[in-house]
């Protein structure tokens, strides 16, 4: 009898909600994102899921084996890391990118440091910025969307990401040309060219709304994030209107949606504390709307975050809040 | 009276439903069985003992007497004869010092208590420590080197799973009000405060019945826990944040819990000293139910009487799931502290495996006492215990908030718990070099 009682600390019960959990409730989140990539880029985007996802786990279980750790790939962060760097490459990217990319994410940016847990960086965000300097030209080929949307609604699609339209048509007329903007219809359903799973702003936010609802992130970074990015650019926009877009169309493009509620809320590469995340989300809205105005590549998402990334110990180590009674006579 | 809460606490599962409805039953005593009663049932010295093998002894009879201030009285539960006086089970620790007792006679008639110099001299022969699980001498808080100005009573019982506090303050509302306006007469303080979770209506009913005839005060408390935490009670109920390290007598207030509250009663007014408890035992057993136990009792009679084990037993813990401590043995006797026996099956038992920290801030979101444990836990493992000082684990009140709500299972509350001592520690050492 005695030997089979088990013995362990207090407390005996446990919240029902697990880490591997957590992470297919961030994956039930994207589908609206990733089902809206697969009806705009059809083949293109159901083979980059599939290479990205067996690309990233394997990694992830071949290093396990190598390196003779304890594996955890179970807590299925690896599937979501393989479905994110996907909706973050243009639809069509070839598989060897994605090979890299995926050898990137999961190996240099995460198991070197020991895992998950342990990475400084956005595993999903350094392999696709990695590549994006590596490899610039496969990386900003953007194909349009295709297919099945095509015909049924609008005919003129831009091969450039509106981002980037925009960019190109400042730095060579010197103002933004109305006309090559697409609607705001198109970017909100994601009709417009860039990242697979990025670009379908209303489902993205459909997701975060969604994971916000299920608790698993909360309002600090998102409201934080993208409240900076539409104040300052709805500054610059008053101040500047001949060479700037308006702050809706600014939050609608790119991937400021998708790094809002879904990359710079990984648990892992922000801070703990509400207020510290505050802060993050600020930092991750200027830097974005700095690089997007003055810098010299169309998108600054990826970036901005990887830079908050790196000042999340310190965040964390000033905002630690008050023990109870701490200070108190 | 308002409700002014505190920060963080967590929602579990309060699965009390099966014993809180059920009147107390008091468990009978058989002729030829045996207690145990460690001599350490409280927090402080262990008491000296006073019997002697083959001695005969009678209920109410001091067998151990306090070793200094912060330590109390022990009693036989049971009229009959030493069978020895050495080791019993005890939860922590393996065993004991104590005295086991084969009773001679199925009495419950005791021997009542001598009239002692003053209030709480009666409170320390009386062995009356702590009810509510920490088992602190009572006397001791009654014998406050500081101004004080409210007693609360409390009536959270926010373990889940547990009934017995419940209990007594149904079936001893007034008793309950007898014994704290006793306290605070006795220590001439301005506000009794009453303070119960919402989640038990009916007692809150019947302390209303009595509102009017004694002057005091009932909070009803929101359903959370550690709403009993005593640092939290006294801030949701007073507003009043007692400072780190300091004990509530620093902001004026004195705690007690509900069955303190009878037992000391019970002492002034029938000279009863604490040889019995009540003890929710609920869980995998086929009929739960909140008894009243001797000290001493060994909990395999309390299973016994539920009508035993469904199905096989896994963990057994004593107190409640979330600060209560897993027995290895059957024999494990009843204490002063033993608020409940809660018994799981395998399948009853949360999944334990193990991720890694993925930094989700749940445990800092939930800990009420304002700390991060996640980053504690990198220190704990790497066993950092400078950094875990300056990190205020000393502050840490181990009420497992973190580890419920850790989706990686790690072992927060386990291993904070641990590593306070090392801690205590390196915080004497720092003071010594700091004032020599």
């Amino acid at each position: 009898m005695a030997d089979k009682l088990l013995v362990t600390f207090s407390p005996h019960d446990r919240d029902p909600l697990t880490t591997n959990k957590v992470m297919l409730i961030v994956i039930m989140a994207l589908m609206p994102s990733i089902l809206a990539s697969v009806y705009f880029y059809g083949s293109y985007a159901v083979n980059g899921y599939i290479f990205t996802v067996a690309f990233c786990v394997g990694f992830e279980r071949l290093f396990d084996y190598i390196s003779g750790r304890k594996t955890y790939i179970k807590d299925n962060s690896a599937l979501l890391t393989g479905l994110l760097l996907a909706m973050n490459m243009p639809a069509g990217a070839p598989w060897w990118i994605m090979l890299i990319c995926s050898f990137v994410a999961i190996i240099v940016s995460k198991a070197v440091f020991g895992g998950l847990g342990q990475n400084p960086f956005n595993p999903a965000l350094v392999g696709r910025i990695f590549l994006l300097i590596a490899w610039p030209a496969q990386m900003t080929s953007w194909i349009e969307p295709t297919t099945v949307a095509k015909g049924l609604t609008f005919d003129a699609i831009s091969t450039a990401t509106p981002l980037g339209t925009m960019k190109a048509d400042i730095l060579s007329t010197g103002k933004v040309i109305a006309e090559n903007i697409a609607p705001i219809s198109d970017q909100l359903i994601g009709n417009v060219s860039g990242c697979m799973g990025g670009d379908s702003a209303i489902f993205v936010l459909l997701g975060g709304l969604f994971l916000m609802q299920q608790r698993v992130i909360s309002w600090h970074i998102p409201v934080s994030f993208l409240g900076t990015v539409f104040a300052l650019t709805g500054i610059y926009w008053l101040a500047f209107p001949e060479v700037s877009m308006n702050p809706v169309l600014h939050l609608l493009s790119g991937g400021v949606m998708l790094g809002a509620f879904f990359m710079a809320t990984d648990y892992v590469t922000s801070p703990m504390i509400k207020k510290g995340q505050l802060i993050f989300g600020f930092g991750c809205g200027l830097l974005t709307v700095v690089i997007r105005l003055f810098g010299s590549y169309p998108e600054g998402v990826g970036f901005a975050i990887l830079i908050m990334n790196a000042f999340v110990p310190i965040i964390d180590n000033y905002m630690r809040p008050k023990s109870f009674g701490e200070g108190v006579e | 009276m308002p409700y002014f809460g505190f920060k963080g606490g967590i929602h579990p599962k309060y699965n009390k439903s099966a014993t809180q409805s059920k009147t107390t039953v008091t468990l009978p005593v058989e002729i030829g069985e045996v207690v145990h009663i460690p001599l350490s049932q409280h927090i402080g010295a262990p008491a000296k003992v006073l019997v002697k093998k083959n001695q005969q002894v009678r209920v109410g009879e001091p067998i151990g007497e306090a070793a200094g201030f912060i330590s109390t009285t022990i009693h036989s539960s049971v009229t009959g004869k030493v069978v020895a006086v050495g080791t019993v089970e005890h939860p922590v620790g393996g065993r004991v010092p104590g005295v086991s007792i084969q009773v001679e006679d199925a009495t419950n008639d005791y021997i009542r208590l001598e009239k002692a110099g003053s209030f709480q001299k009666g409170v320390m022969a009386a062995g009356i420590a702590g009810m509510g699980g920490a088992t602190f001498p009572s006397h001791v808080k009654l014998s406050p080197p500081k101004d004080i100005d409210a007693l609360l009573i409390n009536g959270a019982e926010c373990e889940p799973y547990l009934t017995c506090d419940h209990r007594v303050m149904v079936e001893r509302t007034e008793d309950i009000i007898k014994g704290s306006v006793i306290i605070k007469e006795k220590l001439d303080l301005e506000k009794l405060i009453i303070c119960v979770e919402k989640n038990k209506p009916d007692a809150i009913e019947a302390f209303k019945k009595f509102e009017s005839t004694y002057g005091f005060e009932l909070v009803e408390l929101e359903v959370k826990y550690p709403q009993g935490g005593e640092k939290q009670l006294i801030k949701a109920a007073l507003d009043r944040v007692v400072p780190e390290g300091k004990l509530p007598m620093e902001v004026g207030v004195i705690v007690h819990n509900v069955g303190t509250a009878v037992a000391i009663y019970d002492s002034v007014e029938h000279g009863k000293p604490m040889y019995e408890r009540i003890v929710t035992v609920t869980g995998a057993v086929k009929e739960p139910k909140n008894i009243m136990v001797r000290i001493g009792t060994p909990i395999s009679k309390l299973i016994e009487y539920c009508g035993g084990f469904v199905g096989t037993p896994r963990k057994i813990v004593m107190g409640g799931p979330m600060m209560g401590l897993a027995v290895t043995s059957l024999d494990t006797p009843v204490m002063k502290g033993t608020s409940g026996i809660l018994i799981y099956k395998e399948e009853d038992l949360p999944n334990l495996n193990q991720y890694k920290c993925m930094r989700c801030g749940r445990c800092v979101e939930t800990c009420p006492m304002g700390l991060v444990p996640s980053a504690m836990d990198r220190f704990v493992v790497k066993e950092l215990y400078e950094e875990l000082a300056d990190w205020h684990v000393m502050n840490c009140i181990e009420c497992g908030c973190c580890s419920y709500t850790c989706p990686s299972r790690r072992t927060l509350a386990g291993g904070f718990k641990t590593s306070k001592r090392l801690v205590a520690g390196i915080l004497r050492a720092r003071e010594e070099k700091k004032n020599g």
